[in-house]
């Protein structure tokens, strides 16, 4: 047995590198997988890509035609589609209807679900209980949850005439009112997921340090004052994720006012998605309701790509105050 | 660097995943350049796989094959399944039947037969349904299949057929013609007539009787709105009737009602559709109708369907129904008001005609099905004196659309016990047909309607809410 010292290794040869062919030289196809690995690997996103993709493009190329049931032939109409919705009636009504309910929602769902997180934050078995039970409505879809809603609402048989009459308020005709229509829906939307505000707020208090309350502590601050100038610029953050989610599916939101009022009475509580469903499917007229759904979703990109940066600002800002 | 390895290699990665993009959108947008692909053509003008079929028809020509078909949960598809077991004894052809709810089984046959894939051979629909599904050639034409003596068989009968239900199936897909022709795009299966159900009890303690003119109804519902709860009725109401935001509101009670007193939707001038719902005719009615529901109907009617306005009338919640007949005969088995029903034609016109609008479920066959010669085999077992006899008496296939059936002695003697059925249906079924101008943009113009009755209702000018939605309308329906 023999023993090689460092300074044997260092003066030593280097190893030959192995042959890599018949004549010393590295074969052909050696190189061409080490060229074709960097595709082969883009591959699978290529792919996905395309998945995703391939359904957009054809959406977005419907918009170009005049295609419909009445119409299975179509032809090229250029931008007639966009021109047509863009200057009638029912789409501005329904942009009004769905940005005034988007930000109805988000705001009642974030000022609630901060409140209730404060409240569990708080702690205790009650708070453990509740912090369980607050995630049930999350669990329901939310179609279903429209028309279970729906029958507590209607007069004739719903549980909330009884309920107001009970306390004193007469008058009850469920969603018959446009407005009581719109804040109905905006009630159950805020029923299904101010848990979901809740639950990233109440992580994002856990998750803040102890240090700036014990010092706000120790110099006399009140509540409200610590409230207001540390706990919620530093949890603002987190909720403001939870406010992205919340406006941009808003924004999108079918299910739960289809169910409830079916985009009524009148066209008052009609969104885009809504109308993109009547042209589409109802009407059958699929290049006009895929161009209602391509306006949304430019309108969705548009502002989650400005929340989205303001996001960026907003945590870059904390981090640099935090530094 | 990167033009350097780009020569060396060729294409760069960057380079590659954006002609990927590209291909996949010249990809996309191929089927379209082509001006194809987007799912089906015009009604077939060649010939019917119909004229394929030779020889003597023999009910078991196709034993072992399956006929897959999309249907509604209706108490029709109940019946068609307590009897298939016979169906399929005698032919050897097994089916396979997919139900879904009411609420979305439209969505789903518009999306099956957009497709063109043909997963389903034959389905449900209602008459309205041929004026949006027949223009892009869904649906196969019948009149070939009854026509060819080796096709169907002998006892198929179709002059048996109520006439006008037979006529809702025929259209040129020409707006604003009228239904008939050679073409018969459905077969009426079940349908419903719109009349008048009331609670007889609450009639005679009230000394009530109905009402024969529009203005009686009114006053009728006002009065039982008012008296019914103080004579131990509870909290009943008048009158219900549809009003959600839906085309079904408009076709049961209140288009019924509209024609009766003479009005209709549209004229056609000049091969265009002109709104007729804004006239001042209309526009009277449409505020009567609107202020007889603020008045004796439902609070929260803004979302009564079919469901929500007779389960008011079996819960004894509603003294009367203006819908269709049969969705208040099944009330009267199994609710509070079972058996206090009876019915009325309802309001005559200012004639005295009972004109009277229909819903008529119908079955089709997909123009895609890769089957159709089985197809064919069920559509005309199910349409057949047979099989609508057994569900007509046996099951709940009410009202029939034979009139061998509906003049059957089995058949009145089970209807009997619903006080003015059998009477109500006889006095209307002449005038019972489809009442709207046929036209391919059906459902945008009276799901429109129905949003605007519903503006009415809550205390907008009838006047400007019914120019607003004719003027709209309009260019919508001529397009």
């Amino acid at each position: 047995m023999s023993v090689t010292t460092p300074s044997e290794v260092d003066r030593a040869e280097p190893p030959a590198r192995p042959p890599s062919g018949p004549e010393g030289r590295r074969p052909t196809v050696s190189r061409r997988r080490r060229r074709l690995r960097p595709y082969i690997l883009a591959v699978p996103a290529v792919l996905l890509c395309v998945g995703i993709l391939y359904p957009f493009f054809v959406g977005v190329s419907y918009t170009v035609f005049n295609f419909s049931a009445a119409n299975p032939n179509p032809a090229f109409v250029g931008l007639r589609n966009f021109a047509e919705i863009t200057t009638s009636a029912p789409f501005w009504n329904s942009v009004r209807v769905t940005g005034s309910f988007a930000l109805t929602a988000t705001a009642v769902e974030t000022v609630l679900g901060v409140g209730v997180a404060l409240l569990l934050y708080r702690g205790g078995i009650l708070g453990r209980i509740l912090e369980r039970a607050l995630i049930v409505p999350l669990m329901v879809a939310p179609i279903l949850a429209a028309i279970m809603w729906k029958l507590l609402l209607l007069p004739e048989v719903g549980w909330v005439r009884p309920i107001l009459e009970g306390l004193g308020v007469t008058g009850y005709t469920g969603t018959d009112s446009p407005l009581w229509a719109f804040l109905w829906s905006v009630v159950v939307d805020a029923w299904i997921y101010t848990p979901f505000v809740a639950i990233i707020a109440l992580a994002g208090l856990r998750s803040l340090p102890a240090s700036p309350f014990e010092a706000a502590a120790v110099d006399g601050a009140g509540w409200w004052f610590t409230f207001r100038r540390l706990t919620l610029p530093m949890l603002w953050p987190y909720v403001f994720v939870a406010v992205i989610f919340r406006l941009m599916d808003s924004l999108k939101m079918f299910d739960i006012i289809f169910g409830l009022t079916t985009g009524g009475p009148g066209d008052s509580t009609t969104t885009l998605q809504i109308n993109a469903y009547l042209e589409s499917i109802s009407y059958a007229r699929y290049s006009r309701g895929i161009t209602y759904m391509v306006v949304l979703w430019a309108a969705v990109y548009l502002i989650s790509m400005i929340l989205v940066g303001y996001l960026r600002r907003l945590q870059n800002r904390t981090a640099g105050e935090a530094a | 660097m990167n033009s350097e390895r780009s020569a060396r290699h060729g294409i760069g990665r960057r380079e590659l995943l954006r002609l990927a993009g590209l291909g996949t959108a010249l990809s996309a947008a191929a089927p379209l350049l082509s001006a194809c692909g987007f799912g089906g053509g015009p009604a077939d003008e060649g010939g019917s796989a119909a004229d394929d079929v030779t020889g003597a028809f023999d009910w078991k020509k196709h034993d072992g094959k399956t006929v897959k078909l999309l249907m509604n949960k209706h108490p029709y598809t109940d019946a068609l399944k307590a009897h298939q077991a016979e169906f399929t004894a005698k032919t050897g052809i097994t089916l396979q039947i997919d139900e879904f709810p009411e609420s979305n089984y439209f969505d789903k046959v518009t999306l099956e037969l957009q497709s063109g894939q043909g997963g389903y051979d034959a389905f449900m629909l209602g008459a309205y349904m041929v004026w949006q599904y027949g223009p892009p050639g869904y649906l196969e034409d019948l009149n070939p299949w009854i026509r060819n003596a080796s096709a169907t068989h002998a006892e198929f009968d179709p002059a048996d057929f109520y006439p006008n239900l037979l006529t809702a199936g025929q259209w040129d897909f020409t707006n604003g013609n009228p239904l008939g022709g050679d073409r018969q795009w459905m077969l009426p299966w079940g349908f419903e007539s719109n009349v008048v159900a009331y609670r007889k009890d609450v009639f005679d303690k009230l000394g009530l009787v109905p009402a024969e003119d529009f203005d009686g109804l009114i006053e009728l519902a006002k009065t039982i709105d008012s008296k019914a709860s103080s004579n131990g009725f509870g909290d009943m109401y008048g009158i219900a009737v549809r009003g959600s935001k839906e085309w079904a509101t408009i076709h049961p009670g209140f288009m019924t009602m509209y024609t009766r007193l003479g009005l209709k939707d549209f004229a056609v001038e000049n091969g265009r559709l002109k709104p007729l719902m804004n006239s001042p005719e209309a526009i009277a009615f449409t505020d009567k109708w609107a202020g007889m529901v603020r008045d004796s109907g439902p609070a929260g009617w803004t979302s009564y369907t079919w469901y929500q306005a007779s389960s008011d009338l079996g819960a004894g919640k509603a003294g009367m129904l203006f819908d269709a007949d049969i969705a208040s005969y099944f009330q009267n088995e199994n609710t509070a008001a079972a058996g206090k029903l009876a019915w009325h034609p309802g309001p005559k016109g200012p004639d005295g005609n009972l004109n009277t609008n229909l819903w008529i479920w119908s079955l089709a066959m997909n123009s895609a099905s890769k089957n159709k010669e089985a197809a064919w085999w069920f559509l005309q077992w199910a349409e057949s004196k047979e099989h609508l006899q057994y569900a007509a008496t046996q099951g709940q296939h009410i009202d029939a659309v034979r009139q061998s059936v509906a003049t059957s002695a089995e058949y009145k003697d089970r209807l009997a016990p619903n006080t003015g059925f059998l009477e109500t249906f006889e006095q209307v079924i002449d005038s019972t047909k489809i009442q709207f101008t046929p036209q391919k943009n059906f459902f945008d113009a009276t799901t429109s309607w129905a949003a605007a009755l519903q503006d009415v209702y809550g205390g907008a000018d009838a006047k400007a809410t019914l120019d607003e939605l004719a003027t709209s309308l309009e260019p919508r329906v001529n397009d």
